[in-house]
C-alpha cells in the first residue's frame, strides 16, 4: 500500500492540477501537488530507514495490472521495491518535494503555474515508475515518460523560440539513446525469452561466452546487450556524444534544471546500469566501454565548464561531468559507489541549481555571470548556500562529495579494467577543473565589483523563505549525507544494506581494495581541489585581467572550449542538415521525378491525352474505374457460371 | 440472439439508412439538410451499438469463424458467406466506431450536396464492414473494390483544388492491383474449386503457384497499404480529400491492405510468404526511413501526416511477415491504434483548416496562446504518433519490432531507427504550429475548439491512453486466432521443409580459454 501510494499519488495530484487546476486559484494546485510530494517524500524516508538499515533485505513486489500479454512477449505493471529502489525513492521524492516548495516562490508571477506544477508531479510519477520497474518494458515506460516530462518542462516558456528548440532537441537526442535501449530490450527478449528482471538475471550466467548473430556479425551476447542498454543510458545521462541536449535544456525554468537535469532524470542512466548489474558484471568488455565513456565525459564536460559564462550552463556541464564520474564507478564495478555519488550529488547539485535560481531571481533574471559580481553581502544567505554546495561538489573534507567522489577516484585507481589508467587520469584532472570552475562561478557571481546595470543593482534582494527553506534542507544533505551514510552505502555494512539489489561477482573486491590505495592517490583529489581553488582565486580575484589575456593568447583553445568542442556544429551539419537535405531530395527527386514520373504520371499523361480526345467530362475517371471493375466482375461471373458445371 | 444474421445487419444497416435518406428527403433546404445529417448520424450510431454485440458475445476461446452466415448463390459456386474471427472482428468495430466521427467532423464543413455526401458515406460503411466480414473471395472482392467508388466520389466531389490529379493517381495505382487480384481469384478457383475463404485456408496450393498468387495479391494490398514505392498516391489523395475522407483513408482504407495481407497472402500462401519475407522486410525498412525523412520536409500538414502513415504501415507489413505471434499481434494492434491516432491527427488538422482554410505549416505558429485546449489534444496525439509508452501507438510498435528482431536483427535495427525519425518530424511539426509567439496577424482571433470538436477528439484520447496502458481487451480477442494462424503457418512450412531453425545463441568455448 505504502509503495503504491508513493508511486501513484503524484499522478493523481498532477491530473488534478492539470485538469481541474484552472477552476481554482493557482494556490490550490500548488498546495495539492506540493503537499502530496512532501507526504510521499516522508514515506520514502520511512521506507529507506525502516528497512535498509536493520539488516533485513527489502524485497517487495506489488502486482498492479497486466500490460502486454502476447505469446512470447509478456510484461506486467509491477512495483518492485528493494534497497536500490528505496534509495532512489529518497533521492527523487526529497528533491522533488523541495523543488515543488521552491517553485511556489520562483514561479509566483507565472500565469500558467497550475500547468507547471502538474508537469512537475507528472515527471515525479514517471521517474517513480522507472525506478520501481520490475521488467525492462516498464522501465522503458518510465524512461520515455521522464523524457516527455523533460520535453514539456524545457519548453514550458513556449513563447521563446529557443525553449521550443531546446525541448525538441532534448527529446530527439534522448530518442537516439532510446533507440539503443529499445534494441537492447528486443535483444534481451530474443536471447532470454523474457523481459522480467529476475528471470533474465537468473539466466544471465548461462549466457557467458555465448554469441548470437546481430547485424550480420556473430557477437558476444552479454557484451552486445549491455552496450545497447548503455547507449540508452548515454542519452538520458547526457554522456559524451549524446550530451548536447543537456546544456540547451537550461532554457527551462531553473527548478526544472535542479530536479530533472541535475538530481533525478539524468541519473536514470546510472540507475539503469546499477539495476542491470547482474548483466554488466558478466560483461567486462561492456564495463570497459562504460568506463571509457564515463571518464571521457568527466574530462570533456569539465573542460567546457571552465569557460562558460552562463551560470546555469556551468552547472549543467558540471552535472554531465559528475555523471561521468558515476559511470566510471560503474565501469570499474563499484556500483555502490556510483549510487552513493548519485545520492550525494543530488543534494549538492540541486542546492547549486536552486541557489543559482535564487541568484538569477535576485539579479532580475540575468544569467550571464559577466554581468554579475559583488553581491555576496547583499544576498548573504544565498551566498552561504552556494558556498556549501561548492565545497561539497569540490570534495572538501567531510562534506558529502568528499566521501563519494574520492571513492570513485580511488576505485578507478585500484580497478582492473582496460581503461583504468585513462579513467584515473581523467577523473583526477577533472577534479582540478571542477574546483576551478566551481570557484570561478562563486567569484564571478558574488565577488569583485558589480558589473550589473545600476537598475539591476538597486533591485538585488534576498529570496523569500519559501525559496530559501529548500536550500537550507538541501545544504544539510550536502554537508552530512556523506558522513552519515558512507558506512552503509560503501563501507563495512554495504553488503547487508544493499542486500541483493546490486550484484557483484565473486572476483569483484573493489570496495574492499579501495581502502588500501597509496597515500598519494588518497590525497590527490584534495590537492587538486586546493590547486583549483588557488588558480581560480588568482585568476578571478587577484588578477582578473589574466583570464582575458589568456583567452586572447590562446584563442584557438579558448574558442574550442567555449564552443563546446564544436559538437553542436558538427551534429547540425551531419545529422540535422543531412537529414533535411536527404528528405528534400527524396521528396522532390525520388518521389516526384522517379516514382511518379515513370509510374502514375507517365501513364496519366498518356491517359489524359487519350481521354481528352474521347471525353471532356472531368470526373470521367470514376466511370472508367467502375467500368473496369464491373467488366472484370462480369468476366469473373461468366467464368464461374460456365465452369461451374465442370468443376 | 445468435440466430440473428448479426453481421449482415451490421453490414447493411448503413445501406438501409442511405436508402431511407434517398427516398424520403427530397427538398433541399436547411431543415432537410439537418434531417439528413441527423438520420445519417443516427444510422452510424446505431450500427456502432449493434456492432458492439459482436464484441460482447465474441467467443475468445476459439479460432473458428463466428457469427457465420451462409446463403447459396450462383449455383453453390459462389456463396454469400459472412463471418468474423479474432483477426477481423475488431476491424469491423473500428469501422463502425470511426464513421459517426466522420459525420460529426463534416457536420458544418460540408454544405453542398449534403444528401449525396451522407449517402456516399453510409454506402462506404457497408463496403468497409463487408471487406472485413466476408468469407467468400468474390464477395470480398466486390466489397474491396466497390468501396473505392464512394471514396472516389468523396474525394472527387467534396475534395480540394487538385482532386482530379489525386483521383487519377489513386485510380492508376489501384487499377493495376485490382486486375491482378481478379486474375489471382480466378486461378484460386481453378486450383481449389471453391472461393470459400475458410476452405481455402485449409487448401494447400502448389509451391510454384503460391508465388504467383502471392505476387498478384501483393500488388493489390501493397497499393492499399501503401508500401513503398507504391505510396505516392496517398499524400495527394489526403491533401485533396475533405477531413472525413482523410479519416476513412487513413483510419480504414489502409487497413484493408493489412487485413488482406494477414488473411490471404500470409495465411493462404505460407511458403511464398516465407520466401518473400526478405522482400517485404526490405521494402518496409526503406519505407520507414524514407517516408519519415520525406515527412520531415513537407510544408503541408496533411502530407506530413500522410507520409507518417506510410511509415507506420511499414511496421505492420514487416510485423506480419515476421511470422510470429508478436509480429502479427503487433501488426493488428498497430493497425487498430493507427486507425484511431492518425484519424485523430487528420481531425486535428481539420480543426484548424476549418478556421484558416490552409494546411500550410508556415501559416501557423504560436497557436497555444489562443487554443490551449487544442494544444493539449494535439500534443497527446503527436506523442501517440511517435509511439510513446502509455499510448496505444507504443504497444503496436514495440510488438512488431520485437517480432522482427526475432527474425532479422538488421531489419529490426533499421526499423527501430523510425523512433528517432518520427520524433523528428512530429515534434518539429508541433513546434512550428503550436509553440512560439503568436505573431501572425491572421491568427489573432482564432478560436479554441468548440463542443462538437471536443466530443469528437476526447473519446479518441481516452481510447488511445486506455489501450496504451491496458491493451488486454484487444489481445483477448486476437490472441487465439493469431496463435492458431502462426501454428498453421509453421506446420505448413514444416511440411514443406522450410521451417527456419531456431538456434539463438552459440557457445564460444574458445573465448574461455583465451581469456584466462
Amino acid at each position: 500500500m505504502i509503495y503504491s501510494a508513493i508511486v501513484f499519488l503524484p499522478i493523481i495530484a498532477s491530473a488534478f492540477a492539470g485538469l481541474f487546476g484552472g477552476f481554482f486559484a493557482p494556490k490550490v494546485s500548488e498546495y495539492v501537488t506540493t503537499g502530496t510530494l512532501i507526504f510521499i517524500a516522508i514515506l520514502s524516508w520511512v521506507v529507506l530507514l525502516g528497512s535498509g538499515f536493520d539488516g533485513e533485505a527489502l524485497n517487495v513486489k506489488v502486482n498492479i495490472l497486466t500490460w502486454i500479454d502476447v505469446t512470447g512477449f509478456k510484461a506486467n505493471w509491477i512495483i518492485r521495491v528493494d534497497t536500490l529502489t528505496a534509495v532512489m525513492f529518497v533521492v527523487v521524492n526529497t528533491v522533488s518535494s523541495l523543488v515543488h516548495v521552491y517553485s511556489i516562490g520562483y514561479m509566483h508571477n507565472d500565469p500558467h503555474r497550475q500547468r507547471f506544477f502538474s508537469y512537475l508531479s507528472f515527471f515525479t510519477f514517471a521517474m517513480l515508475t522507472l525506478i520501481t520497474a520490475d521488467n525492462f518494458l516498464q522501465m522503458f515506460f518510465g524512461w520515455e515518460g521522464v523524457g516527455v516530462a523533460s520535453y514539456l518542462l524545457i519548453g514550458f516558456w513556449y513563447k521563446k523560440q529557443s525553449a521550443g528548440a531546446a525541448a525538441m532537441k532534448a527529446f530527439i537526442v534522448n530518442r537516439v539513446g532510446d533507440f539503443g535501449f529499445a534494441l537492447g530490450i528486443f535483444g534481451i527478449l530474443y536471447v532470454f525469452g523474457s523481459l522480467d528482471f529476475d528471470t533474465v538475471f537468473a539466466a544471465a550466467p548461462n549466457m557467458v561466452n555465448h554469441s548470437f548473430s546481430f547485424l550480420g556479425y556473430e557477437l558476444d551476447v552479454l557484451t552486445t546487450l549491455c552496450i545497447l542498454l548503455f547507449i540508452g543510458a548515454m542519452g538520458k545521462s547526457a554522456q559524451f556524444l549524446l550530451h548536447t541536449w543537456l546544456p540547451d535544456a537550461m532554457e527551462g525554468p531553473t527548478p526544472v534544471s535542479a530536479l530533472i537535469h541535475a538530481a533525478t532524470m539524468v541519473t536514470a542512466g546510472v540507475f539503469l546500469v546499477a539495476r542491470t548489474s547482474p548483466l554488466f558484471e558478466l560483461a567486462p568488455n561492456a564495463l570497459a566501454f562504460v568506463t571509457f565513456i564515463g571518464a571521457t565525459t568527466a574530462f570533456f564536460a569539465a573542460s567546457v565548464g571552465l569557460v562558460q559564462n552562463d551560470i546555469k550552463r556551468v552547472i549543467a556541464y558540471s552535472t554531465a561531468s559528475q555523471l561521468g564520474y558515476m559511470f566510471v564507478a560503474l565501469g570499474v564495478g563499484a556500483y555502490q559507489v556510483a549510487i552513493f555519488h548519485l545520492f550525494t550529488h543530488a543534494f549538492f547539485k540541486a542546492l547549486l541549481f536552486l541557489g543559482a535560481g535564487s541568484v538569477i531571481h535576485a539579479q532580475s533574471d540575468e544569467q550571464d555571470m559577466r554581468k554579475m559580481g559583488g553581491i555576496w553581502n547583499k544576498i548573504p544567505r544565498t551566498y552561504a548556500m552556494m558556498l556549501i554546495g561548492t565545497i561539497a561538489l569540490t570534495g572538501f573534507p567531510l562534506t558529502a562529495g568528499y566521501f563519494s567522489k574520492d571513492a570513485i577516484i580511488e576505485a578507478a585507481f585500484v580497478s582492473h579494467n582496460y581503461f583504468s589508467v585513462y579513467a584515473f587520469g581523467a577523473v583526477v584532472i577533472a577534479a582540478l577543473m571542477t574546483s576551478f570552475y566551481s570557484w570561478r562561478l562563486i567569484f564571478m557571481t558574488f565577488h569583485g565589483k558589480s558589473r550589473a546595470s545600476k537598475d539591476v543593482q538597486s533591485h538585488v534582494h534576498e529570496s523569500p523563505l519559501v525559496m530559501m527553506a529548500p536550500l537550507y534542507i538541501l545544504s544539510i544533505g550536502a554537508l552530512f549525507a556523506g558522513i552519515v551514510f558512507v558506512g552503509y552505502f560503501i563501507g563495512d555494512n554495504q553488503s547487508t544494506f544493499w542486500a541483493n539489489s546490486i550484484f557483484t561477482s565473486e572476483s569483484n573486491h573493489i570496495l574492499h581494495d579501495l581502502h588500501g590505495v597509496p597515500a598519494w592517490v588518497k590525497y590527490s583529489p584534495f590537492v587538486m581541489m586546493l590547486l583549483g581553488f588557488a588558480l581560480s582565486w588568482y585568476f578571478y580575484i587577484k588578477h582578473p585581467k589574466i583570464p582575458v589575456s589568456l583567452a586572447k593568447s590562446m584563442d584557438g583553445l579558448y574558442k574550442f572550449l567555449l564552443n563546446k568542442w564544436y559538437f553542436d556544429e558538427m551534429y547540425d551539419f551531419l545529422f540535422v542538415r543531412g537529414a533535411q537535405k536527404l528528405g528534400t531530395f527524396l521528396s522532390n527527386k525520388v518521389d516526384k521525378s522517379i516514382i511518379d514520373r515513370f509510374g502514375p504520371d507517365g501513364l496519366a499523361s498518356l491517359t489524359v491525352w487519350i481521354t481528352s480526345r474521347v471525353s471532356k467530362f472531368q470526373t470521367g475517371l470514376l466511370y472508367h474505374y467502375a467500368f473496369v471493375m464491373f467488366l472484370g466482375l462480369a468476366f469473373l461471373l461468366t467464368y464461374f457460371v460456365l465452369s461451374g458445371g465442370a468443376a | 440472439m445468435s440466430d440473428w444474421p448479426i453481421l449482415s445487419i451490421v453490414t447493411f444497416l448503413p445501406t438501409i439508412g442511405a436508402i431511407f435518406i434517398l427516398l424520403l428527403i427530397k427538398e433541399d433546404n436547411e431543415q432537410s439538410k439537418n434531417n439528413i445529417r441527423n438520420i445519417a448520424f443516427l444510422t452510424t450510431g446505431v450500427t456502432f451499438l449493434v456492432s458492439l454485440i459482436l464484441w460482447v458475445s465474441f467467443d475468445t476461446t476459439t479460432a473458428e469463424m463466428q457469427f457465420v452466415e451462409n446463403a447459396q448463390w450462383l449455383g453453390g459456386n459462389i456463396n454469400y458467406k459472412m463471418g468474423v474471427d479474432g483477426i477481423s472482428m475488431l476491424f469491423v468495430i473500428l469501422t463502425t466506431f470511426l464513421l459517426p466521427f466522420c459525420l460529426l467532423a463534416s457536420w458544418k464543413t460540408v454544405k453542398n450536396n449534403v444528401k449525396e455526401f451522407m449517402i456516399a458515406f453510409l454506402l462506404l460503411e457497408t463496403f468497409l464492414i463487408g471487406v472485413f466480414s466476408s468469407l467468400d473471395l468474390v464477395i470480398f472482392y466486390i466489397f474491396f473494390e466497390g468501396g473505392l467508388i464512394p471514396l472516389y466520389l468523396i474525394i472527387g466531389i467534396w475534395g480540394g483544388k487538385n482532386r482530379v490529379y489525386a483521383s487519377f493517381k489513386f485510380f492508376l495505382f489501384t487499377l493495376a492491383g485490382s486486375v491482378l487480384m481478379l486474375l489471382a481469384i480466378m486461378a484460386i478457383y481453378w486450383d481449389a474449386g471453391t472461393t470459400d475463404i475458410v476452405e481455402l485456408l485449409k487448401h494447400d496450393f502448389p509451391a510454384e503457384m503460391q508465388t504467383w498468387l502471392w505476387l498478384a495479391f501483393f500488388a493489390s494490398f501493397a497499393v492499399k497499404m501503401p508500401m513503398w514505392p507504391f505510396h505516392t498516391w496517398l499524400p495527394d489523395a489526403h491533401v485533396q480529400a475533405p477531413t472525413a475522407g482523410s479519416v476513412i483513408l487513413a483510419g480504414l482504407s489502409l487497413k484493408m491492405g493489412g487485413y488482406g495481407f494477414i488473411r490471404f497472402s500470409f495465411a493462404m500462401f505460407p511458403e511464398a510468404s516465407s520466401d518473400m519475407q526478405m522482400f517485404v522486410f526490405v521494402l518496409s525498412a526503406i519505407a520507414i526511413i524514407y517516408t519519415s525523412l520525406v515527412a520531415m520536409m513537407q510544408k503541408d500538414m496533411k502530407k506530413l501526416i500522410a507520409y507518417s502513415s506510410v511509415a507506420h504501415m511499414a511496421y505492420v507489413t514487416a510485423g506480419i511477415f515476421a511470422a510470429n505471434a508478436m509480429g502479427v499481434q503487433g501488426a493488428i494492434f498497430q493497425m487498430l491504434s493507427h486507425g484511431i491516432v492518425s484519424s485523430a491527427l487528420f481531425l486535428c488538422v481539420g480543426v484548424i483548416y476549418d478556421r484558416m482554410h490552409t494546411r500550410e505549416i508556415a501559416a501557423y505558429g504560436g497557436l497555444v496562446h489562443r487554443m490551449p485546449f487544442y494544444a493539449v489534444i494535439f500534443m497527446i496525439f503527436t506523442m501517440a504518433n511517435v509511439g510513446l509508452p502509455g499510448t496505444s501507438g507504443f504497444v503496436g510498435e514495440v510488438l512488431t519490432l520485437a517480432g522482427i528482431f526475432q527474425v532479422n536483427t538488421t531489419i529490426a535495427m533499421l526499423a527501430t531507427s523510425g523512433v528517432i525519425l518520427s520524433a523528428g518530424y512530429a515534434l518539429w511539426l508541433y513546434r512550428r504550429v503550436i509553440f512560439g509567439d503568436l505573431s501572425k496577424e491572421s491568427l489573432r482571433d482564432i478560436l479554441d475548439m468548440d463542443k462538437r470538436e471536443k466530443y469528437i477528439l476526447v473519446p479518441m484520447i481516452a481510447l488511445t491512453i486506455f489501450f496504451g496502458f491496458y491493451p488486454k481487451p484487444i489481445f483477448d480477442i486476437t490472441s487465439v486466432s493469431v496463435d492458431n494462424l502462426i501454428e498453421n503457418h509453421r506446420q505448413d512450412l514444416d511440411k514443406a521443409g522450410k521451417l527456419p531453425d531456431d538456434i539463438r545463441v552459440k557457445a564460444t568455448a574458445s573465448v574461455t580459454a583465451a581469456k584466462h
